[in-house]
């Protein structure tokens, strides 16, 4: 292997009196889909910002395929990593084929490999075509976010870095999309970095699980190895909840299962 | 009804051009400043704070001030300007009402501006960044169409705004649609004041409905909305300015700028130089309803060519000198200070004086025993004055006020007109008044005699700018009406067009005036 694709070194954020991000070092090879686990205030989202540049470290160095963070442009290297996120944040100027097709637009790419490049991809996150000429307010919350993960795949980053993505959406909607994204990381061999405060969320999608607290890394390991008892007391009182909830699942259905 | 209407028409091309061109070049110079204060201010609070408070300040002057404030700033910069690289420019008309406008048109836009662009979703914003757009991108493809509307609704205000305050740039020498209000006011004629209004707010709707469907159009993102606006207000400004660009393309070379004051005698009598100077083959353009040192000022300065002054107003406001030797030497010595001092021509008194003076009914002087300024100081107590809005501030009053120990109950400034309202009405006892005023036969008032000489005599004297001090042509056309007219010509011309009933324009006047003056 060539080495990790992203590499966090001792980095620390701090506001003011806040230390944010306190000292984190990660390393994550490509291919894998990570999963930041944490409640508010651990210092996850600011880890993830600090991957693409979107907030600059007070200390320590970020590294994207073993170059240092700060040697370009953060418009630059956010243009080759794909950014999913709670709000979505789509532009609700723009159609939602223009929404999609803005980073190739920004990239530089001819008008009919942009066209091209739009239909793949709402056929990629299973929306109807029609759906290209519409505005984003005229969309389902679930659908928005599909046209949101469409717009951050659609110049083909090798990274995707996700923040509470399906964070506001129904369960039901919310397990859909979780799936359909998890079979597109394989699909397209995608490293994925996810943000999230859901234990189930980040057992279920993830290859490997970072757990935060007060900005430091608490745990490390895979969703079997914390369901298995890895880590400390604060990590296992964690891992406490999904295991009595589907102790208490498996109880109801009894012997169907 | 009609033939009133008809002289306003008249003047609409002239009037609505050049109060177009005023409005639209200040709107479009706001934009310019304001837009990109406006994104500055958006992004660094360090900017937003001092701009909108700045801007803030500037709207709490009031327009007319504001726009009378750029006149000696501009001169005194014009003088710099002279010594430094050899050029000036005109301190009156156009250039200090473009900036005053400009100033009074920024808060608007730059109020909606910073609204617009600071109220744009986080989310979005957050969303520009991670797609990777650079700043500026973010600004043209995200941030500025999505505040597109509010803006759009700041530019709306501002050219309602900047349209209305326009009319206030006729004082300063700027001719505009307020031509109507201000000389419709003096001259009491209410149909010019109505029809200025109206025009004025006429234009500023209209303005703001093209103005609206642009921003509708920026809202619903149809397009047709937006052309249909921006040609709209593109064909009217053109339409509005086309007999402005014929006009300066037309008629001769030599174009004589005639000045007026802000009276009815000052009209009639710009009227009859503008009408004699025509009538030998020369473009006239009026600048009317001057205050008293613009008029002045502007003819030293060259952008006035000629206009009718005072003697003794030149006398205590520009020599500055309160003695009182007689009229003759007061004419005397004022053309040779004026010319000596500041190279400007007095061509020769036209015959009558308009002296201030104080009167009051006759009815009560007579029951008072008032017949001398002498008698009224005893009386002053009892008595309220009502003056012009220059009188008090005028050093006349001064000396006036101090030779007889003049100390009334109460005084109160009018603008001409409404002071003769107030007296007729018994709000104020005794006037501020000109003594070739027609009102004063025709209210049945009685001039006060100045025993002490208080009051220097008042001649109207033609005035001719040191840059025509060698014009042959202008000069032998206004020569012919030195010594010609009386003060009881001047007066029923006056009267003709101050009085309430049969009125007359002061063009009307002037051609009734100029039948008796003769060749």
């Amino acid at each position: 292997m060539a080495g990790p694709i992203i590499e966090l070194k001792d980095v620390v954020k701090r506001y003011g009196a806040l230390t944010a991000v306190d000292g984190l070092s990660l390393a994550i090879e490509p291919g894998t889909f990570t999963a930041l686990l944490g409640g508010s205030g651990s210092g996850k989202t600011t880890a993830l910002k600090t991957i693409n540049g979107l907030i600059i470290p007070d200390g320590g160095q970020v590294s994207i395929d073993g170059r240092a963070a700060g040697d370009e442009a953060g418009w630059a290297l956010r243009r080759r990593i794909g950014y999913v996120f709670q709000e979505i944040g789509l532009f609700p100027h723009m159609t939602v084929a223009e929404n999609i097709a803005i980073g190739p637009r920004l990239a530089g790419w001819d008008k009919p490999t942009i066209a091209a490049r739009t239909t793949e991809l709402l056929k990629l996150v299973d929306l109807p075509d029609n759906v290209g000429a519409r505005l984003p307010a005229a969309l389902s919350g679930g659908q928005r976010q599909r046209v949101g993960v469409a717009r951050a795949l659609a110049a083909k980053p090798a990274i995707m870095l996700m923040d509470e993505p399906f964070g506001a959406l129904d369960p039901v909607t919310r397990d859909a999309l979780g799936r359909d994204y998890r079979a597109l990381h394989e699909r397209l061999g995608l490293t994925t970095v996810m943000v999230t405060h859901d234990v189930w969320e980040a057992l279920l999608l993830a290859d490997r699980i970072v757990v935060m607290d007060h900005g430091k890394m608490l745990a490390d390991a895979t969703p079997s190895a914390l369901l298995a008892g890895h880590g400390d007391e604060r990590v296992q009182a964690l891992m406490a909840t999904p295991r009595r909830q589907a102790d208490r699942v498996r109880a109801l259905a009894g012997g169907a299962l | 009804m009609n033939a009133r209407l008809a002289p306003a028409w008249a003047l609409l091309p002239d009037y609505l051009g050049q109060h177009v061109l005023l409005s639209a070049c200040a709107l479009l110079l706001g934009l310019a400043i304001s837009l990109p204060l406006a994104v500055a201010a958006s992004r660094s609070a360090a900017v937003r704070w001092p701009s909108l408070l700045i801007a803030s300040l500037i709207q709490t002057i009031p327009s007319l001030a504001l726009l009378a404030l750029f006149y000696p700033l501009l001169l005194a910069l014009s003088a710099v300007s002279l010594a430094v690289i050899g050029h000036g420019f005109p301190a009156l008309g156009f250039l200090p009402s473009l900036l005053a406008l400009t100033l009074y048109s920024m808060l608007p836009i730059l109020r909606n501006g910073v609204a617009g662009l600071t109220g744009v979703d986080p989310a979005i914003v957050e969303a520009a960044r991670g797609v990777g757009m650079t700043d500026r991108q973010r600004l043209f493809m995200v941030e500025l169409p999505l505040a597109a509307p509010v803006i759009m609704a700041g530019v709306r205000t501002a050219a309602v705004w900047t349209i209305g305050a326009a009319t206030l740039a006729t004082p300063v020498g700027q001719t505009s649609l307020g031509n109507y209000i201000f000389s419709g006011l003096q001259t009491e004629n209410w149909v010019f004041v109505l029809f200025g209004c109206a025009a004025s707010a006429g234009l500023a709707m209209a303005a703001d409905q093209l103005l609206g469907l642009i921003e509708s159009g920026l809202a619903r993102r149809q397009r047709w909305r937006i052309v249909t606006g921006a040609v709209g207000l593109i064909v009217g400004t053109l339409a509005a300015l086309a007999p402005l660009a014929s006009a300066s393309l037309g008629v001769g070379a030599v174009r004589y700028v005639v000045g007026a004051k802000d009276f009815s005698e000052q009209y009639i009598l710009a009227d009859v130089i503008a009408d004699r100077l025509e009538h030998g083959g020369a473009s006239v353009l009026r600048k009317e309803d001057l205050g008293s040192t613009f008029a002045y000022d502007g003819l030293k300065a060259g952008e006035i060519d000629t206009y009718v002054d005072y003697s003794g107003t030149l006398w205590a406001n520009i020599l500055k000198r309160t003695d009182n030797p007689g009229r003759q030497a007061v004419l005397t010595q004022l053309t040779a200070a004026l010319k000596q001092r500041d190279g400007v021509i007095v061509l020769g008194s036209l015959g009558f004086e308009n002296a201030y003076a104080l009167a009051m009914p006759r009815a009560e002087a007579e029951k008072l025993g008032i017949h001398s300024l002498d008698d009224l100081a005893a009386h002053a107590g009892q008595l309220t004055l009502g003056a012009d809005l220059e009188f008090l501030s005028r050093p006349e009053w001064a000396s006036v006020r101090d030779a007889y120990g003049l100390k009334f109950k109460r005084q109160a400034e009018y603008q001409p007109t409404f002071m003769y309202r107030a007296l007729t009405s018994g709000q104020a006892d005794v006037i501020s008044a000109f003594s070739s005023d027609g009102r004063i036969a025709a209210d049945d008032l009685v001039v006060l005699s100045d025993p002490r000489h208080a009051l220097p005599p008042y001649d109207a004297v033609v005035l001719v700018s040191p840059k025509r001090a060698g014009d042959a042509r202008l000069i032998g056309a206004l020569t012919p009406l030195i010594g010609k007219i009386s003060v009881d010509a001047m007066r029923a011309a006056n009267l003709t067009v101050d009085r309430d009933q049969d009125k007359a324009t002061p063009a009307q006047a002037a051609k009734a005036l100029e039948a008796k003056v003769g060749p």
